[in-house]
């Protein structure tokens, strides 16, 4: 088990000019283990193009992110991440089981089973259903499952709460308050605002 | 091994989906044998024409069915986030890359390796040059797949990027074209074809070992 705190996302002096617009500049944040940061923001005030720049999809027009002091390109980063975008990244002719057996594969095998991760997200039972045959929510569960069965500690989350109900909601904010006290980290944006006593929340606001 | 278990998992993967989706064996497969079919149709009672030509027709259509299965390589991974999350992988992103072209290989290319030689019968091509028409369809098709594969990485991220494609890869391959062909042709006539077999060895191994860098670097760069 890890210990707590012995993780940190550091992002300095980053901008992001997209088509002559300036999304945000000279942005900079600190994250340690234990703590959210939330993004908050208009849409297209570049929210989610700062989580691809996190991810490593997109490079920054200046600045830089560390992992752990290290570059992110030079550290353990990816091995220590996991994302969910606004594409689930789910494939709707392969079974439910099939589609988490593969993020397994892809990654390190994490702290749940699948079959533990499947009841955590209230799918269990649905193993053997074609991703296609879910809702909206229950794929949106599906793809935050993925979250908990493989090895990670900073999850990036980009709007988790789209097309869930008030429970799913619920859930998943208890997931997010389990992986903090376990030492993880999350870096998320949404448009709900976010309940978590217990967590220790930072807010950027991009405008 | 972690990394090889990715490596199969994603064969595995991209074989399941293709058997759920079989319009997609089906399709190349399907176009492939139309057009050599139509050819004696369209050429009429000439068979020494047609045996003449027989290996150029059978190489073009196996080269336009190549084709025209590519943009599945990576069209709904890319639509439906997967490719996000193969990018992410810890693994390196070549070696998912290879596994994803060898299972496209294995749904597009290998069933034309297996009609061939009927069709090959089909145009009269004499019995002995069989086996190095298979011999360069198994060293060709996935020079194909590979070759293509970076013309697909660099036009996924685009709306239609069919055309675009097309212009890419074709030039590229030529070359397969050109010595299989040659190869078939010399088999027919009775002469050597060591050399030719050997350059499409060597194109083969090239495409190989090459391929796989410049379209994980392609794919990255048409997800941003």
């Amino acid at each position: 088990m890890r210990t707590k705190s012995t993780y940190s996302l550091e992002g300095t002096g980053l901008s992001c000019i997209r088509d002559d617009r300036v999304l945000f500049e000279e942005l900079a944040f600190e994250l340690v283990s234990g703590q959210i940061l939330l993004l908050e923001g208009k849409n297209g005030s570049g929210k989610t193009s700062l989580l691809r720049i996190l991810c490593g999809f997109r490079e920054p027009d200046s600045g830089q992110i560390n992992w752990c002091g290290d570059h992110v390109k030079d550290s353990q980063f990816h091995a220590q991440m996991a994302y969910v975008g606004h594409l689930d990244g789910i494939k709707k002719e392969l079974t439910v089981l099939e589609n988490l057996r593969m993020s397994v594969a892809l990654s390190h095998s994490g702290r749940y089973s699948i079959h533990q991760a499947l009841s955590k997200v209230h799918l269990q039972g649905y193993d053997d259903i074609l991703a296609q045959a879910l809702s909206a929510g229950q794929k949106r569960r599906l793809s935050l499952a993925r979250l908990l069965i493989t090895e990670n500690v900073l999850w990036i989350l980009d709007e988790p709460f789209t097309s869930l109900d008030r429970q799913g909601i619920a859930l998943i904010e208890t997931l997010m308050t389990e992986h903090c006290a376990n030492g993880g980290m999350i870096v998320l944006t949404s448009h709900h605002d976010i309940d978590l006593p217990d967590v220790d929340v930072q807010r950027i606001h991009l405008s | 091994m972690s990394l090889s278990r990715a490596f199969f998992a994603v064969i595995r993967r991209d074989l399941v989906l293709a058997l759920r989706h079989r319009s997609e064996i089906a399709n190349p497969l399907l176009f492939f044998i139309l057009v050599i079919t139509l050819f004696p149709l369209g050429i009429g009672a000439q068979p020494h024409l047609l045996q003449a030509i027989a290996p150029g027709i059978i190489w073009v259509s196996a080269l336009l069915a190549a084709m025209l299965s590519l943009d599945n390589l990576f069209r709904s991974d890319f639509d439906d986030g997967s490719l996000e999350q193969m990018l992410l992988s810890p693994h390196p992103t070549t070696v998912l890359v290879l596994a994803k072209i060898i299972a496209h290989w294995l749904v597009t290319g290998l069933p034309l390796l297996i009609v061939a030689p009927l069709l090959a019968v089909f145009l009269g091509m004499p019995n002995h040059s069989l086996g190095i028409l298979l011999l360069t369809l198994l060293l060709g098709t996935p020079v194909l797949s590979l070759i293509g594969a970076v013309g697909v990485a660099l036009t996924v991220g685009l709306r239609r990027g069919g055309m675009i494609l097309s212009l890419l890869v074709l030039p590229l391959y030529v070359p397969v074209l050109i010595f299989a062909g040659n190869a078939v042709q010399m088999a027919g006539s009775g002469l050597p074809v060591d050399a030719q077999i050997n350059i499409l060895i060597a194109i083969l191994l090239m495409a190989l070992v090459l391929a796989p860098l410049p379209v994980a670097a392609a794919l990255k760069m048409s997800i941003h």
